[in-house]
């Protein structure tokens, strides 16, 4: 810079050099690389849903019930009708059972809990179950239920083990609602003598009811696409089957069972079961989108 | 409260009668209960897991078993090595694959990219977490593995004076597209956390490095990333944990060979493909040797998941000691929301 006598230009004084604003550039471009790049797969997946699934639609796939003809190419295999009552079945015990117990575990943290030692530990396993491996809620309920009582797979068992898979992501995001409720609403109803249980139910969780749905579709979203606590706990089936109590066919179960066969008919409705199954779990999503938008809280 | 306390009378006017009181002490015990219940249900399973698990390890050992490389079901020796090593190889191929491009994505949407594509590219980068794990098995077996199989035989020849990624035939599923399926698979949860720590980076540190005449990515290097490292780490982990349970993806993708193959390309099991595979038809020894597999995988995830949330713990809590006091738990509660999201999702 002192090429340029005693007045530099001020602008060249301050300039980044070149050799820096090469390496931001590079940077940039790597980071926009990285990002470019998770994208990818996302848009490959749901190309070949698109592709691969729209091909095996119909009427007749939608109504009909597998048949467990795979063994002649051209024999009638059937669709998927029973597998979608199963999955919308037993989603719908599991959140039955999971929604008020992770809702109420989070209560408990949040209003009676705070800071004492066994809430602590609560939270500690809450989270051990979020970490768990799927396949072991299955094999959980294989042991108690199946082994335990001499029994075979049923639909209700399937049920059981994700509503185990559910608890811990409701009761996680429950917890964070639950925070977000301004104390000064709970001192206020206090003040005026409601009753503990009162502030809970009229107050409380009220006031933080669009995050808990938020919370608890997200988890019926990641329930329903669950394939390893289904594999040994409601099994699969070639007939209707609308009953808790017997084997129950369940969209993930059937797309695994699908994609083995060597029949490529068979595979096929694989991709139109994925294709519905991807369809339902987006459907959740973006409910559970809008309704955390509506929320009244942060 | 005491009615005792109040001098003259028995009970205070403004105190509510025990029948009155009933329903709230009844929520109280009830939910406390039910904490409880959570409790007793985790030790109950672990229980009675590690009494099926027993005639297992009682005929191989507990190291024995963990540690063994023979895996052959129809002689009943069961050294589930195999499984443990394939189990993390996949694990650690996926770090090393999807934890750069998570922290990029970050980095991308919390700090570069222009205001209006941030809330789509963040949707996008969620709708990852969507779809299920045998969607992305049906894709990685039918789409991924044969298209890339091609370029992965050209990698083993061109590299094969490297052991464990040259030489051998590359089969169509294989450990490689294993790690990769996962590394997409925990992408979501890996750039969600990483975005909820960048978001806690305070403004005075980066308009103090920008002031100093700092680029954007210098900035990134001075500011941003030292301050998140804990983070990141903690959330890498996490996504570690939910890599190594991953179960009908990998199974599909991974081939069914329990034994240690050589190479990055060849046909390999996880813990997790092993149960999902093998446990339709196993009886009696077998079954057993598979309930201690699901407990070894169950450890494992207990202890990186433990590490992790610590880890995780830690980094919130000494981001929030320097801020005001009072907004102490806020932020940890964001970033758990954000995770917990791109869990459900």
């Amino acid at each position: 810079m002192s090429a340029h006598g005693a007045t530099p230009n001020r602008i060249e004084r301050f300039a980044v050099s070149p050799r820096r604003r090469r390496s931001d550039k590079l940077a940039r471009a790597l980071v926009l690389t990285g990002t470019i790049i998770a994208l990818i797969p996302l848009v490959l997946v749901i190309y070949y849903l698109l592709h691969e699934g729209l091909k095996a639609w119909s009427p007749h796939f939608f109504t009909t019930d597998p048949t467990g003809n795979t063994f002649f190419k051209n024999s009638d295999i059937g669709g998927i009708r029973s597998a979608m009552l199963g999955t919308i079945e037993m989603v719908a015990l599991a959140s039955l059972i999971a929604v008020p117990i992770g809702i109420g575990v989070a209560v408990w943290l949040v209003e009676y809990g705070k800071g004492h030692w066994f809430a602590q530990l609560v939270r500690f396993f809450v989270d051990v179950l979020t970490g768990v491996p799927s396949i072991v809620f299955g094999l959980f309920i294989y042991i108690v239920l199946i082994i335990g009582t001499g029994s075979t797979f049923a639909g209700y068992k399937g049920a059981l083990a994700l509503s185990l898979l559910m608890l811990p992501v409701i009761t996680r995001s429950a917890e964070v609602v639950l925070l977000l409720v301004p104390n000064a609403l709970r001192e206020s109803a206090l003040a005026l003598g409601a009753e503990r249980w009162k502030v809970i139910f009229r107050i409380v969780l009220p006031t933080a009811v669009s995050g808990l749905v938020t919370g608890v579709l997200l988890a019926i979203a990641r329930a329903a696409g669950e394939t390893a606590p289904l594999l040994f706990t409601s099994g699969a089936t070639n007939k209707t089957s609308s009953n808790l109590g017997e084997f129950m066919n369940s969209l993930p179960v059937q797309i695994y069972n699908d994609v083995i066969s060597p029949t490529q008919s068979v595979v096929n409705r694989a991709w139109g079961a994925a294709l519905t199954l991807v369809v339902l779990i987006l459907i959740l999503n973006l409910v559970a989108r809008l309704v955390s938008r509506r929320s009244r809280l942060a | 409260m005491e009615a005792a306390s109040i001098p003259g009378g028995d009970r205070s006017k403004l105190e509510r009668s025990p029948l009155a009181r009933f329903p709230d002490r009844a929520l109280r015990y009830g939910l406390t209960l039910l904490a409880a219940l959570i409790l007793a249900l985790i030790v109950f399973f672990f229980v009675r897991l590690v009494g099926e698990a027993r005639p297992a390890f009682a005929k191989e050992g507990v190291l024995g078993f963990t540690f063994t490389n023979n895996w052959d079901v129809s002689s009943e020796h069961f050294g589930a090595l195999p499984l443990v090593v394939g189990t993390l190889i996949t694990s650690v191929l996926a770090l090393l694959m999807g934890v750069p491009v998570a922290v990029a994505t970050a980095l991308y949407i919390t700090e570069l990219c222009p205001r209006r594509i941030k809330a789509p590219i963040t949707i996008l980068i969620e709708l990852l977490a969507a779809v299920p794990s045998v969607v992305y098995g049906l894709w990685g077996i039918f789409f991924l593995a044969p298209k890339l199989q091609p370029a992965e035989q050209w990698v083993a020849n061109k590299l094969s004076f490297i052991p464990f990624i040259g030489g051998g035939t590359v089969t169509i599923p294989n450990y490689f597209v294993a790690g990769l399926i996962l590394a997409i698979m925990i992408l979501p949860i890996v750039s969600a956390i990483s975005r909820e720590v960048m978001a806690t980076v305070p403004l005075d540190h980066k308009e103090a490095a920008l002031g100093l005449g700092a680029t954007r990515w210098e900035m990134i290097r001075i500011a941003v990333l030292p301050y998140c490292r804990t983070g990141i780490v903690g959330g890498s982990m996490l996504g570690l944990g939910r890599a190594i349970g991953e179960t009908i993806a990998v199974t599909l993708v991974i081939g069914d060979a329990p034994q240690l193959s050589g190479h990055l390309f060849s046909q390999g099991y996880t813990l997790a493909a092993v149960i999902a595979n093998e446990f339709g038809e196993a009886t009696g020894l077998h079954r057993s040797a598979l309930f201690a597999a699901a407990l070894v995988l169950f450890v494992l995830t207990l202890l990186v998941n433990a590490v992790a949330r610590l880890v995780v713990m830690r980094a919130n809590r000494s981001r929030n000691q320097p801020r005001q006091s009072g907004l102490g738990g806020s932020r940890s509660n964001v970033a758990d929301l954000a995770e917990t999201a791109a869990m459900g999702a």
